[in-house]
C-alpha cells in the first residue's frame, strides 16, 4: 500500500531510514523511513503520542536516534541542532518557542545566525564587512516578515503578536536560515478556519519558492488539500504512507484513529460500500431509495 | 424587607462605579490647596537662611543667619524644587516645560522630599544635642512651612483618574496613586544644538549630584542627601523630564556617551580630597567588573556566583608581574603586557572554569560557579609555600605594589593639571575611567551584532536558539570567557590602586565591594542587560557603605531587606530597558508605530483557543 510518488526529475531532500527512539523500555519511534523530495509538501499525521513530534526532533538533532540515520542531501547529518540548521533543515514547534522578549525583527535576525559569519571581533573593531553584513540581514529579515504579513510589526516585541502571528513569525523565522527543508510541528494548532486557509496558502508560497516541507498536523482536512503525500504514524511505527486519498481510506488509519470494529462488525469493503451508496443516496433525488 | 437591601446596595456600587472620580486625598478647593504649597514651600526656603541650631556642636554649622549650610542647603533645594513645580502648576508662561508629564504628583513628592529632610535634620539635632530645646526658631519655620506644602500637595487634584479596574481604592491605595503621574506625550522638535545643550546641561546637574553625593563629610549629610536625591529624582521623573531626557539621548547616542564620559572626566577636578577621589576610583572598578558581569548575567543569562574571581585573576597577574618586592616571579613588566598578561590570564580561567560548567544550566550552573569562586580563594591562600608551591604568599598577598608610570607620567605622585592638582587617586581614577569606556564600548558593540542577539536569544530559549543554528555552547563560552577577560582589565589596575592583592579581596560576600554578590546585586539592582544600570548600581553599592559607618554589622542585613523591597517593587532594576519593562509589567507596548493595515487580511486574527 506504500505507493510512492516520486515524479523523475526531482531529488531527495531527507532520506530518514530505520529511524529508532527509545527512551528507557519506551519505544518511542519505531524504525521509520521517510523520504522527502524537492518541491514537495509531505504530511506527517497520527493520533496523540504516535510519536510524531519525536521523530521531527530526531530529524533535528534535539534527540539522538537510538538507531538508523537521517540525510539531508545525501549527507548524513550529525545530531547536533545547531548543526541540523546549518545543512539547512528549519524547524518551528509545536508550542510556539519565541524568542519573547526580542522584536520580531530581532527573533528573524536570529535565524539568520547560521547564514552570517560575523563573529565577535568583526563586532568589537566594527570591522568594514560589518555593517555590510548587518545591513544585509536586515534587510533579507524585512523581506521575510514582507513574506509572511508581519512587516509592519517589526518592532513589537515577539510576545505582544496575537496567536496567529506567532505561528507566522516563527515560520519566518526558521526561513531566514535559508532552509531547503521546513519542518512544521503542527502550523494550524488552535486557528481558526479563516487563520488555517491562510497558513495553507503561506505553506504553498514557501513550496513555490523552492523549499520542501514536512508538516505534522492533526487536521485531517487541511492536510488532504495541503500534502502530496502523507505517511501516518501509529504507536512509534509508520503504517502507511502515499497519496492523501489512498491515506484517508486505508482500513489500518481509519483504525488508529476510530478504533478496530469489532468482531462481526460489517467489514472495511462493506464500510466503503455502505458509504458508497450514502453518496449515491444523497447524490441523487430523495425517493430513490437504495 | 430584607431582601430590598442587597438589591439597594448593588444599584449603589454601580452608580459609584459609572463616576470614577479621583478625588484628592484631603479636600480642599483647588486655589487653596496650591496657595498653600507654594506658601509652605516659601515659608521653608525663608527658615534655610535662619539658625536651626544654637551651637556648631551639631555637623555643618546651622547657626548662621542668611548663610545656609549643611543639611539647610539640602532643604533649601529641595523647596526651590518644589516652588518650581507648584508655580508650574500655575501656568507660569516659561514653566510649562518642567511638568510635560505629572503636574502635581511631582509637587507632592518634591513637598515630601523637603519634609523628609527638614524632618531628619530636626530629629536629629534633637537626638544629638539631647532634645528638642536645641531647635532655634529657624528649623521650626522650615518645618511647618514643610509639613504645610505637603498638606497643601495633598489637596491638589490627583493627576490621572482611578484604575477602571479599582475605582475605589482605600486611603494608602489612593496616597499611591497620588504619587503616580501619566507619560509625557511627544516633544516639539527643538534645534539639533539646544537638544545636545540639553543633553550637557542633563549630565552637568548628574556630574554634580554625584560629586555632591561623594564630597558629603558627616554621615547626617548622606543620609539627607539620599533622601532628597531619592524623593527628587521621582519628582523629576514624574514630571515627565526623565523621559523627556532619555527621548533626547537616544535620539544623540554618540553625544550622549561622550558627554557621560566628559562628566565622568570632570568628577576628579571637582575634588579636592584624596579620599573622596579614591572612593570614585574604586566605583569605578566596580561598576567595570559589574559591566563585565553583565555580559554573562544580563545578556547571555548565565548566573555567575563566583564572578570576582577573574578580578582576582587579573590583580594576582598584574600584581606578580608589577615588581613588587614580595611578588614570587622577579620580573617587572611594563604597564600594557601586564594588563594583556592579566586578561590574558582571566581569559584562560575562564576559558578553564567554563568549559567544564557551561554545559550545565539555570541553578545548576550558580552553584558550580560559586563554588570556582571559593576555590579561587582557597587556593590563593594555600599557594603559600606550606600547603603547595610558593607563589601568592597565601593569605599575606602580595603588599607593595609599586606605582604605575606611563609615558614617563607616575600615577603615585600629585600633578598640576590646569591649575587643579590631582592626587594619586585621581590619577589611578582616570587611569581606570579608560578602561571603563573600553568595557562599555565592548559590552555595547557586542549586544548590538549576530553574536549578542545570539546571546539573548540563549538567555531566552536555548532549545529554540540551537534550533536556529546557534552553537549554544560555543557562544555561551564566548560569553563567559569575554566576561572573565573584561574582569580581568580591571583587576590589572585594582592591584594598583589598592597596594596588595590579598585572598580575602575576593570573597563571595563580605561588607566592602566588589564581591561576586555585591557584583550580582549591581547589575540586578541597576537593570540587567543595560550600560547605565550596572554603573549607577555600583555607584549606589559601593557609596552607601562606605558613607554609612555606623551602619556597618547591620550592612548586609539592611542590604538583604532592600533588595528585597525592590525585587517587589521594581524588579527590572533602577534602569530598565524595554524588555526587562514589559516582561515585569504586563502593560500595553506604548512606544512602537501604530499598525499599518496588513495585507490578506492578517490582521484581526485573535488567540482562538488553545
Amino acid at each position: 500500500m506504500t505507493t510512492t510518488t516520486t515524479a523523475p526529475t526531482t531529488t531527495t531532500v531527507l532520506d530518514a531510514s530505520g529511524v529508532t527512539m527509545r527512551f528507557g523500555g519506551l519505544t518511542a519511534v519505531r524504525s521509520v523511513d521517510l523520504t522527502v523530495n524537492t518541491g514537495e509538501i509531505v504530511g506527517l499525521i497520527g493520533p496523540n503520542g504516535a510519536g510524531k513530534t519525536t521523530f521531527f526532533n530526531c530529524l533535528t538533532g534535539l534527540y539522538v536516534p537510538t538507531e538508523g540515520k537521517v540525510a539531508y542531501k545525501g549527507t548524513v547529518l550529525p545530531p547536533k541542532p545547531h548543526l541540523v540548521t546549518q545543512a539547512g533543515i528549519a524547524r518551528t514547534f509545536q508550542n510556539i518557542r519565541l524568542f519573547a522578549n526580542m522584536t520580531v525583527l530581532e527573533n528573524v535576525l536570529v535565524g539568520r545566525h547560521t547564514r552570517t559569519k560575523e563573529g565577535l571581533w568583526s563586532a568589537l573593531l566594527r570591522l568594514p564587512g560589518f555593517r555590510k553584513a548587518e545591513e544585509a540581514s536586515r534587510e533579507r529579515a524585512m523581506e521575510l516578515l514582507e513574506f509572511t504579513g508581519l512587516a509592519a510589526k517589526a518592532d513589537h516585541l515577539a510576545r505582544n503578536l496575537p496567536y496567529g502571528e506567532q505561528r507566522k513569525l516563527e515560520i519566518a523565522r526558521a526561513l531566514a536560515s535559508e532552509p531547503g527543508l521546513l519542518l512544521l510541528d503542527e502550523p494550524t494548532a488552535g486557528m481558526n478556519p479563516q487563520e488555517t486557509r491562510a497558513a495553507e496558502e503561506l505553506i504553498f508560497a514557501i513550496r513555490d519558492q523552492g523549499i520542501a516541507v514536512l508538516v505534522i498536523e492533526h487536521d485531517i482536512r487541511f492536510i488532504m488539500n495541503l500534502c502530496d503525500r502523507v505517511a501516518v504514524l501509529v504507536q512509534g511505527e509508520k503504517i502507511v504512507e502515499g497519496p492523501a486519498e489512498v491515506v484517508q481510506a486505508d482500513e489500518r488509519v481509519i483504525a488508529a484513529y476510530l478504533g478496530e470494529p469489532f468482531e462481526g462488525a460489517p467489514g472495511a469493503a462493506e464500510a466503503a460500500e455502505v458509504e458508497a451508496a450514502e453518496g449515491d443516496a444523497h447524490s441523487t433525488t430523495e425517493g430513490d431509495d437504495k | 424587607m430584607t431582601t430590598d437591601i442587597p438589591m439597594d446596595k448593588t444599584t449603589d456600587t454601580t452608580t459609584k462605579v459609572s463616576t470614577p472620580e479621583a478625588t484628592p486625598i484631603i479636600p480642599l478647593p483647588h486655589a487653596a490647596a496650591r496657595g498653600l504649597t507654594v506658601a509652605g514651600s516659601a515659608l521653608a526656603l525663608i527658615g534655610t537662611f535662619l539658625a536651626w541650631t544654637w551651637t556648631d556642636e551639631f555637623p555643618g554649622n546651622l547657626t548662621v543667619t542668611g548663610y545656609p549650610g549643611g543639611l539647610q542647603v539640602l532643604t533649601l533645594v529641595g523647596s526651590l524644587l518644589t516652588l518650581l513645580f507648584a508655580l508650574a502648576g500655575y501656568g507660569i508662561r516659561g514653566l510649562g516645560w518642567l511638568t510635560p508629564g505629572g503636574k502635581n504628583s511631582p509637587v507632592l513628592l518634591a513637598a515630601l522630599g523637603v519634609l523628609g529632610v527638614t524632618g531628619y535634620a530636626m530629629g536629629a539635632i534633637a537626638q544629638e544635642l539631647g532634645g528638642l530645646v536645641n531647635l532655634e526658631p529657624g528649623a521650626w519655620v522650615s518645618g511647618i512651612g514643610a509639613l504645610v506644602a505637603v498638606v497643601g500637595a495633598l489637596g491638589l487634584p490627583v493627576d490621572q483618574p482611578y484604575d477602571a479596574a479599582d475605582p475605589h481604592p482605600h486611603l494608602w491605595g489612593r496616597v499611591r496613586h497620588a504619587l503616580t503621574a501619566p507619560e509625557p506625550g511627544r516633544a516639539k522638535d527643538l534645534p539639533s544644538w539646544l537638544e545636545i545643550l540639553i543633553i550637557a546641561a542633563g549630565f552637568g546637574v548628574g556630574l554634580y549630584v554625584f560629586a555632591y553625593g561623594i564630597s558629603t563629610e558627616y554621615s547626617e549629610l548622606f543620609i539627607g542627601f539620599l533622601v532628597l536625591a531619592a524623593f527628587g529624582f521621582t519628582a523629576v521623573t514624574r514630571a515627565g523630564l526623565l523621559k523627556r531626557l532619555s527621548a533626547l539621548t537616544a535620539k544623540h547616542r554618540n553625544v550622549t556617551l561622550g558627554a557621560a564620559f566628559a562628566a565622568a572626566i570632570c568628577f576628579p577636578f571637582t575634588q579636592t580630597n584624596d579620599q573622596f577621589a579614591l572612593i570614585g576610583a574604586n566605583i569605578l572598578i566596580f561598576a567595570t567588573v559589574a559591566l563585565g558581569l553583565n555580559v554573562v548575567v544580563g545578556l547571555a543569562g548565565l548566573l555567575d556566583l563566583g564572578y570576582v574571581a577573574f578580578l582576582g585573576v587579573g590583580a594576582y597577574a598584574a600584581a606578580l608581574v608589577s615588581g613588587s618586592p614580595a611578588s614570587t616571579i622577579g620580573v617587572t613588566f611594563p604597564f600594557w603586557a601586564a594588563v594583556l598578561t592579566g586578561a590574558v590570564a582571566s581569559l584562560i580561567f575562564g576559558v578553564v572554569i567554563g568549559a567544564p560548567t557551561l554545559r550545565l544550566r539555570g541553578d545548576y550552573l550558580a552553584i558550580v560557579t560559586l563554588g570556582f569562586g571559593e576555590i579561587f580563594r582557597i587556593t590563593m591562600n594555600n599557594l603559600n609555600g606550606n600547603s603547595g608551591p610558593d607563589v601568592t604568599n597565601g593569605s599575606n598577598g602580595i603588599p607593595q605594589i609599586p606605582d604605575l608610570e606611563i609615558f614617563g607620567f607616575n600615577l603615585g605622585v600629585p600633578h598640576d593639571v590646569l591649575g587643579h592638582e590631582l592626587t594619586r587617586s585621581a590619577n589611578y581614577y582616570l587611569l581606570m575611567l579608560v578602561f571603563t569606556i573600553i568595557v562599555v564600548m565592548v559590552f555595547r558593540r557586542s549586544a548590538e551584532s549576530r553574536i549578542g542577539r545570539a546571546w539573548v536569544a540563549i538567555r531566552e530559549d536555548e532549545t529554540a536558539a540551537t534550533a536556529m543554528g546557534i552553537n549554544g555552547f560555543r557562544l555561551k563560552l564566548l560569553a563567559f570567557a569575554l566576561g572573565a577577560c573584561l574582569a580581568g582589565l580591571a583587576g590589572t589596575v585594582q592591584a594598583h590602586v589598592s597596594y596588595s592583592v590579598t585572598p580575602e579581596q575576593y570573597q563571595f560576600a563580605g561588607p566592602v565591594p566588589p564581591n561576586s554578590a555585591f557584583l550580582l546585586a549591581a547589575v540586578i539592582l541597576g537593570g540587567m542587560g543595560t550600560i547605565s544600570g550596572p554603573l549607577i548600581g555600583a555607584a549606589l553599592l559601593y557609596l552607601i557603605p562606605a558613607k554609612l559607618q555606623f551602619m556597618a554589622e547591620y550592612q548586609l542585613l539592611l542590604f538583604g531587606i532592600a533588595l528585597m523591597l525592590l525585587m517587589r517593587f521594581r524588579p527590572e532594576g533602577l534602569v530598565a530597558d524595554r524588555r526587562k519593562q514589559l516582561e515585569f509589567h504586563e502593560t500595553g507596548q506604548l512606544d512602537v508605530p501604530e499598525d499599518k493595515p496588513l495585507p490578506e487580511g492578517a490582521t484581526g486574527v485573535a488567540k482562538a483557543g488553545a
